[in-house]
């Protein structure tokens, strides 16, 4: 028990204060865990061989610990810049969505470029926790748990945007087809009500299935809190002089959402059952949220907007965004919780580099194909669009477009700027990595501002020609909206199992069952988890 | 749990009706075929606790494959369908919306809600379904009270005899427990 009544050095390994001991790799260059050129030779998905004992530990040890000294302070800052918005909304609310710049002519701006922006966010945890559980991509297991909490937590500030932009916040139950005095339904034939329809059962499957996935290592936290009460009659207290341990609430609080969940493996065959017909259902439905995200651009007649090509585009540059702010956040991450490296290994990073070389490009195939079509289709409203409205600058024509540099910033950062990962040395290097992702984050956010302000800010008729100019109100809720998603993410790091521990110990070489088979019975029933930390290679890797 | 069974009821020495047999194991490989033996003596109130999925558990177990996934089938299909027809009702008949210039019920406009739908029953259905067919919730258990055995949520593996079970006799299943490589053989207290 040693985990329990830990020693010294144990104590601050588990603390977080100090590393584990590097075991090296298991065979000759698999030791970074960065992609092997051999395609025979698999590179190990957990490092340094850890021991099943070592995962639960430094896993749970994230939760049970004291946070680094940088949580505390990050956090306070964050929640006040979400409060912030609190107040903006509240601002918003008592006095009218002309507190937004929108006006006749630019009546979506910041609100629904928000909303697009954070709902495409959300992508990257699907298709991690999805498209990636059907492909059997086993490298997605040590991320999958932080992605798709961040994928809720991106739904919840995307909810919020046309929440808050209806007009009348207050009539907002009209929205779902409730009964009501009037007598009336909701509109089946719009877009935005099949809108309302993708996110909310985007955000609840998104939901059920974090949790779903949870569920045996809130039952391990609970486990151990309750080890550790049954081990000693005292320990850390809530509070001075409150008679009620820490570990106390944890068993009660981990027990309650764990459901009484004792890893049996009657109740595993129909959970993995469950959570592949999950992953299976999943993976229409993202396909389809921004698809249906995408129509209500798509099916209006606003050139810039209606185009056939927006629901492939859309998604594609949702997944795109999405890797990347998952990047953004588990990079700083696996700084500054120790040990996290052993899980987020650089193949982790180089594989999501590739993935946004890949959608990266992809969008950029989008947005020549559409500056393609607007000429070859020769409707000379669309040529505006992308001419005048988007690409050329003010400096190089009178008619030139007052926006062309958020559409040039768009091009720099979403086309040129993931090409870098074409060279091995970017794609492996957790500094170009953000640097990278950053740069994307912020061109996906000008993707959709070029989108929904160009196309509206000149339409059709020149004597209604007018420009969108953000307000304090518009600002400081975009930047909560990015306050409330850090702040969720920083709770969930502290409070939740910030990994999948028991997908994780799954796809370790020593959970096959087979893993002593090849070898003989040589080492049968001592090394395969034990304390001993010899293990085999590369056995069981089918 | 075990209704209308009319086994023996045995007892601890201190005189606590006994629920179950457990035996510890170290490796899944240990457990694998372990619970290949346990499966071919005739049990069947039994069960393997594992910390992860063991693959191909379920073959050493004889476990039969959950018609889960068919309830989610069934389930999901038919709230499409409720969805579909909730959507044609509403704009087509309570409410008649003419819209865009198109027919009151246009199919072809209620096909994404349609969807949506049943991918969220589905979910429902899948996370439900699993928990009931699970009997889940279940915040008391006699095994949780044991030990050693919320060590399973760590880097133990345990096989789980009930004594409900009509082949379970104290000597016999130890016995067989022991061949099969298991240690710290205990009784679990009802």
């Amino acid at each position: 028990m040693s985990s329990i009544h830990p020693d010294q050095v144990t104590a601050q390994q588990l603390a977080g204060l100090a590393r584990l001991p590097d075991r090296g790799a298991p065979a000759p260059g698999t030791g970074d865990g960065s992609l092997i050129d051999d395609p025979s030779v698999r590179s190990p998905l957990v490092l340094n061989q850890r021991t099943f004992k070592e995962v639960t530990d430094i896993v749970c040890g994230y939760t049970e610990n004291k946070p680094g000294k940088w949580w505390l302070p990050t956090l306070m800052v964050t929640g006040s810049i979400a409060g912030l918005g609190g107040l903006a909304i509240l601002y918003l609310v008592i006095t009218g969505i002309g507190t937004w710049g929108l006006n006749n002519q630019v009546d979506w701006a910041w609100d629904i470029t928000n909303f697009v922006f954070w709902i495409g966010i959300g992508h990257a945890g699907t298709l991690i926790s999805a498209i990636l559980c059907l492909l059997k991509q086993k490298w997605r297991t040590a991320v999958n748990r932080s992605a798709e909490a961040m994928t809720i937590f991106a739904v919840i500030c995307a909810a919020t945007f046309p929440g808050i932009h209806i007009g009348r916040q207050w009539m907002a139950w009209f929205l779902p087809p409730i009964p009501n005095a009037n007598n009336i339904w909701p509109n089946f034939k719009s877009p935005l009500l099949w809108d309302v329809f993708a996110i909310s059962t985007y955000g609840t499957v998104s939901a059920l299935f974090w949790f779903m996935g949870m569920i045996p290592d809130l039952a391990t936290l609970r486990d151990r809190a309750d080890m550790r009460l049954r081990a000693s009659k005292t320990g850390p207290l809530i509070a001075p002089f409150i008679p009620i341990r820490v570990d106390a609430v944890r068993a009660y609080v981990y027990g309650f959402l764990a459901l009484g969940w004792r890893f049996s493996s009657r109740h595993w065959h129909r959970y993995e059952a469950a959570y592949l017909v999950l992953a299976g259902i999943s993976t229409p439905l993202v396909l389809s949220v921004h698809s249906i995200v995408s129509f209500d651009f798509a099916t209006s007649i606003l050139p810039g907007w209606h185009t056939t090509i927006f629901p492939p585009y859309f998604v594609a540059g949702a997944i795109f965004g999405g890797f990347a702010m998952v990047l953004l956040l588990l990079i700083p991450a696996r700084e500054l919780f120790p040990n996290m490296k052993d899980f987020i290994t650089l193949k982790h990073m180089e594989n999501m580099a590739k993935i946004i070389l890949v959608t990266g490009s992809m969008v950029g195939f989008a947005y020549t194909m559409e500056f393609f079509i607007a000429w070859y289709s020769g409707n000379e409203y669309e040529a505006h669009v992308f001419k005048f409205n988007r690409a050329i600058p003010t400096w190089m024509s009178e008619r030139g477009a007052p926006y062309w540099w958020a559409y040039w910033a768009m091009i720099f950062c979403n086309v040129l700027s993931p090409q870098v990962f074409w060279m091995k040395k970017f794609r492996t290097s957790p500094m170009a990595i953000f640097a990278v992702s950053f740069l994307v984050t912020i061109g996906m956010w000008f993707e959709r501002f070029v989108i929904i302000v160009t196309s509206l800010h000149r339409a059709f008729l020149p004597g209604e020609w007018g420009m969108f100019y953000p307000t304090l109100v518009d600002i400081t809720t975009f930047i909560a909206s990015c306050g409330v998603f850090l702040t969720l993410f920083l709770i969930f790091l502290k409070f939740l199992p910030v990994f999948a521990i028991a997908e994780l110990k799954a796809v370790m070489p020593q959970a096959s069952p087979h893993h002593h088979d090849g070898h003989g019975h040589d080492g049968h029933g001592h090394d395969g988890h034990g304390h001993s930390g010899e293990h085999h290679a590369k056995g069981g890797h089918h | 749990m075990s209704f209308g069974h009319t086994n023996k009821v045995y007892t601890t020495e201190s005189g606590e009706v006994v629920y179950a047999m457990v035996a510890e194991f170290e490796t899944p490989a240990d457990v694998y075929h372990a619970a290949e033996k346990v499966r071919d003596a005739g049990y069947s109130k039994w069960d393997v606790h594992t910390p992860f999925p063991i693959h191909g558990m379920e073959d050493a177990m004889g476990v039969k494959r959950t018609i889960l996934p068919m309830v989610i089938g069934v389930i999901g299909l038919t709230c499409a369908g409720l969805g579909f027809l909730m959507q044609w009702w509403m704009s087509g008949v309570d409410y008649p919306l003419m819209t865009q210039g198109k027919p009151f019920a246009t199919w072809q406009a209620f096909v994404p809600i349609t969807f949506e739908l049943g991918i969220l029953f589905s979910a429902f259905t899948a996370i439900i379904g699993m928990l009931f067919f699970n009997r889940l919730p279940q915040w008391y258990h006699p095994l949780l009270k044991k030990d050693r055995f919320l060590r399973v949520s760590d880097d133990r593996f345990m096989i789980c005899i009930e004594a409900g079970d009509k082949n379970f006799d104290p000597d016999r299943t130890r016995a067989l427990l022991e061949g099969a490589g298991g240690t710290h053989i205990d009784l679990v207290e009802e």
